[in-house]
Formats: structure tokens, sequence, C-alpha cells
């Protein structure tokens, strides 16, 4: 070989390895935080974890208790944000890929989509404070859940959008070559072909709500006592993890560790399946 | 454009075959246009109830717009639309109050790329049955079984029914839209290049079935393989950017073409 060209390579193959190293490096680093994270976390948490935790309410400060009414709430708000906000999400990113793929709606949408997506989570918060808390004069489980269903709506739009677009438009052809309703093929085609990454989009929502606090604070707030009444304030882990980590008492911080550590490993879950589905669409 | 390539064809037959054609579609001065672009240009054509009639050309020729005009398959996308008369029976295809479900339910379609849908090999057959005919359960299945028959794969699949459709080999998928399509009971059944994804002896099978099926079905192939044109088909249109340059019955087109392009392009000298 040419000895300009040795060295060109040469030159190419040392750029490639400072590149290389680069990339594993920023890897690297943004692992590191993770896993000291994770294991802190675990750290933490893990030793607070007993039965009691799921079985008895917040204690007052000094004496002992468990994070039941906390849990219970936060899995009451998020199954009702999932129930409002998936159908209304489902069906706006329905529209916005099946009959208005070519319309300025559909465009004019997915940028009001996007910016509710990105919007900072407070701002939801306060604005169902607005419309919903102050008119009915108390905090109360509805506001909460409507607060996460707002947030719930983009996500499940945007993943709706994505996953029908990615169903090949032969198949959609191939459903109306024998004669079949564009509101059949949609149903019966297009949903199925789309199924697993239509749930793995409601559960990156539920992923997404299970840790949002400052929605909650304005909506739900807190707490102390065991509640199922939706017209009055609920608990929840993240407004709990937040009241009792800031607290000077040593067994509520402890808990706050416990209750970061169940929402973690409930977040990890729901990753871990959607993954999993996902996986499966790939490979039917 | 010289004014000879626009006049209407006509079919030159050969004495004793031409008594009883029956014009199945008539397609006359059809245009097509996607957005400003006319893909098709004064296209008048006529495919014969029983026969095959192929559509050769160079790619971009328009022989797959005209045959997605056919069941008004380019309705699904904006900006497109045909000028013309296009005629099934006497029905008005082009006509604005055209039914389309119930006009391709009538004018069946298979295409390039095997496409099942993701359910089972027997629901992909009795999902098209179903949405237009209330059947019990022995007659849907005796449906099934006999589409199956005619796509020449129930002897493949008779075991495996609930099986998802995508698990069969690209030929059997073929075979399977084809029996969906024949289930639906249609008169005309239109073939986008159904081979062209498909291997030497999937395709000899799938040119079996379509000799076949002619026997009760209108038929009309795109196809980029003229050997496939020769082997299947009682008449062939040869189209060149958007014209429809000749045409006629196969063993004429094919040995005595008409028209000079038409030569060039059978003797592999362009296209």
């Amino acid at each position: 070989m040419d000895s300009s060209l040795t060295s060109l390579y040469a030159k190419r193959r040392r750029r490639n390895m400072f590149t290389m190293a680069l990339a594993y490096g920023a890897t690297g680093f943004g692992l590191t935080w993770l896993v000291i994270i994770l294991a802190v976390l675990l750290w933490e948490g893990f030793s607070g974890l007993s039965l009691s935790v799921f079985t008895e309410m917040t204690p007052p400060p000094g004496s002992a208790g468990g994070l039941l009414n906390p849990i219970v709430g936060s899995l009451v708000m998020t199954v009702i944000a999932v129930l409002i906000g998936t159908p209304l999400g489902m069906l706006a990113g329905t529209y916005m890929a099946e009959y208005g793929r070519y319309d300025k709606l559909t465009t004019v949408v997915r940028f009001i989509n996007d910016i509710l997506l990105s919007a900072p989570s407070i701002v939801v918060g306060l604005f169902i404070y607005e419309v919903m808390v102050a008119q009915m004069g108390h905090f109360s489980g509805w506001a909460g859940a409507v607060s996460l269903a707002v947030i719930v709506v983009p996500v499940v739009v945007r993943t709706t959008e994505d996953m029908l677009t990615l169903v090949p438009d032969t198949l959609r052809e191939a459903a109306a070559s024998i004669g079949l309703p564009r509101s059949l093929m949609i149903q019966k085609v297009a949903y199925r072909a789309a199924r697993a990454g239509l749930v793995t989009g409601v559960l990156l929502a539920v992923a997404r709500i299970s840790g949002e606090t400052a929605p909650l604070l304005f909506t739900a707030l807190n707490n102390q006592f065991w509640s199922t009444n939706l017209n009055a304030p609920v608990a929840s882990l993240p407004v709990v993890i937040f009241q009792f980590a800031l607290s000077p008492y040593q067994d509520w911080q402890k808990l706050a560790w416990t209750g970061a550590l169940i929402i973690t490993m409930a977040v990890l879950a729901l990753s871990i399946i959607a993954r999993i589905l996902a996986a499966q669409r790939k490979s039917s | 454009m010289s004014v000879a390539t626009i006049t209407v064809p006509t079919v030159t037959h050969t004495p004793g075959q031409s008594q009883d054609l029956v014009e199945k579609i008539s397609v006359r001065d059809l245009n097509f246009f996607y957005g400003d672009h006319r893909a098709l240009k004064n296209i008048s054509v006529s495919l014969y109830q029983g026969k095959v009639t192929a559509f050769i050309g160079p790619s971009g020729c328009g022989k797959s717009t005209l045959l997605r005009i056919l069941n008004r398959m380019y309705d699904l996308y904006p900006n497109q639309r045909a000028t013309g008369q296009v005629r099934l029976d006497n029905d008005d295809i082009l006509s604005p109050s055209q039914d389309l479900n119930l006009l391709r339910a009538k004018v069946g379609m298979v295409f390039q790329k095997p496409t099942p849908f993701p359910m089972t090999i027997f629901e992909n057959i009795a999902f098209g049955i179903r949405l237009y005919e209330r059947l019990s359960k022995a007659e849907l299945e005796d449906r099934v079984k006999h589409a199956l028959e005619r796509a020449a794969l129930w002897e493949e699949v008779k075991d495996k029914l609930g099986a998802n459709g995508l698990s069969l080999s690209g030929g059997q998928q073929q075979r399977l839209c084809i029996a969906r399509t024949v289930a639906v009971r249609p008169e005309v059944i239109l073939f986008d290049e159904p081979c062209s994804a498909l291997d030497p002896i999937s395709t000899a099978k799938i040119e079996e079935l379509i000799d076949e099926l002619k026997d009760d079905y209108t038929i009309a192939i795109v196809t980029h393989n003229m050997q496939q044109a020769a082997r299947v088909s009682d008449f062939t249109a040869f189209m060149y950017l958007g014209d429809l340059v000749e045409f006629g019955e196969t063993t004429r087109i094919f040995t005595t073409p008409n028209d000079r392009r038409t030569q060039d392009y059978i003797t592999g000298r362009f296209g």
C-alpha cells in the first residue's frame, strides 16, 4: 500500500479511537450517576422495607407506621388518570394518524400536543388548581386524578399517532381492497398491528405520572389518614416523600426513602414490561 | 406528441376467437393526476369477462396507477384524481356517489408484497366474508376451506388454521392473500405485480392459480416480467410514459406488435 494512504488510514484510526474513547467515557459518566442513585436508594430504602409499610397508615412523627394510604391514593389516582387520559389520547392519536393524516388540523394539534408534552407539570397543577380546586373550594382526589390525566393525554396522543403511522399503508390498502370500511380497518387491523406499541405508550404514561409531585401538591394535597373519598384531599407517594424527606424527623425520612424505592421499582417493572411488549411487536 | 399515440387502440382479433368477448370493465379517455402531474393520458382499454389482461411497461409508465383506479384505491390519498369514464358492467366506477366498499368487494386486489392481516390464518379469510354475509359456523368454515382450496393453500395450512398468518412463508402469505380476496366473491381480481417478491417456485404456483381463477373471474395483472405476461394473459396492454401504446391479444402483441416501442420493449431493447 502507498505510504500516504497508510498514514491517512492510521490518522483515521487514531481519530476513531479518540472518538470511541469519548463515547465510552460519556456513557460511563452517565451510568455512574445512575448506579450511585440506585445504590443509595436501595441502601436507604431497603432497610426500611417491611410488611408494615404496606399495611399501616402514615404515622405522626416519633411513632411507627407505614405508607398504605399514599400507596392506595397513588394507585387510585393513577388508575383514574389513565382511564380518563387513555381514551382521549387514543382517539386524538387515531384521528391524527388515520382520518386527518393529511389535514392542516393534524399539524396544529401535533404542535400543541408537543408543547403540552413538554409543559412543566407544575403548570398543569396550577391550571387544575384554578379550574377545579378553586371552584370546588377544597383540594380533592378528583382534581389530582384530572391533573395527572392532563399529563397522560399528550403522551398517549404521541405514541398512538407514532405507532399507527408505523403500520404500513400496504396493510391499509389490503384492508380496503376487501371492502373494509375505514372504521373497521382501524379497529380490526391497524389497532391490532400496533397493539404492543399502543400498550407500551400507556405504560410509559403511567411511568411518567407515577413520580409526578408538583401537580398533586396543588390538587390532591395530602392526607395523613386513611381516606378513599375522592372529594377530599388524598395522600400520594410523591407528595408524602416530598413532605417526609423535608421533615427533621428521622423515621419520616426513612419512610420517604422506602416510598422512593417503591415508586422506582414500580416504574422499573413497568418499563421492563413495556420493553418486552415492544420486543414482541418486532418479532411478530 | 404525435396524434397516433393518443388514438384509441383497437383490438385486432384473430379470426374465430372474437365472437363471445364480453366487456367487464371499460376504460375510456381516462386521465389521472398526482397533484399537477398527469400520470395517465387518455387511456382507453377493456377488460373482458373471464380473460386475463396483462399490463406491461417500464417502471413509471402508469400501469399500477391504472390498476389502482379500477377499485378507486387512489381515494385513500389526497391530491389524486381521475377524469374520464371507467365502467364496471354498467356501473360508473368514477362516480362520486360510488360506494367504495361495495366496489372493492366486487373488484378485489392482490398486492406486490404479501399483506396478511395480523390475525390467524382462519380469521384472515373469515374476516372479509363476515363483512357482507351472516353465516353459520359450519358454512363459514366451509367457505374458508373453499377459498383456501381455490388458492392452492388448503393442504399446507389445514392443520394450523389457528396459526398467525404472518408465520407463513412469503409464497404462502401471497396465496393466503389471494384466498382472502377470493373469499369475498369478487367479480374482478386485480393483481399488482403479485410475484415480484416471490421465488420461482412460488411464482409458478401463483401463475397456475391465475390460470385456474380466470374461469370464474375477470383478471388484470400488472407485471414487470414479460415472460409472465406471455404465459398467463389472454390480452396484453403495453404502456409507456402514461400512454397506452398498444392493446391486443397477447399472442399478437408478442409476435407481431404494431408499434415500434412495443417491439423494442418486448425484445428487451429498453425498459
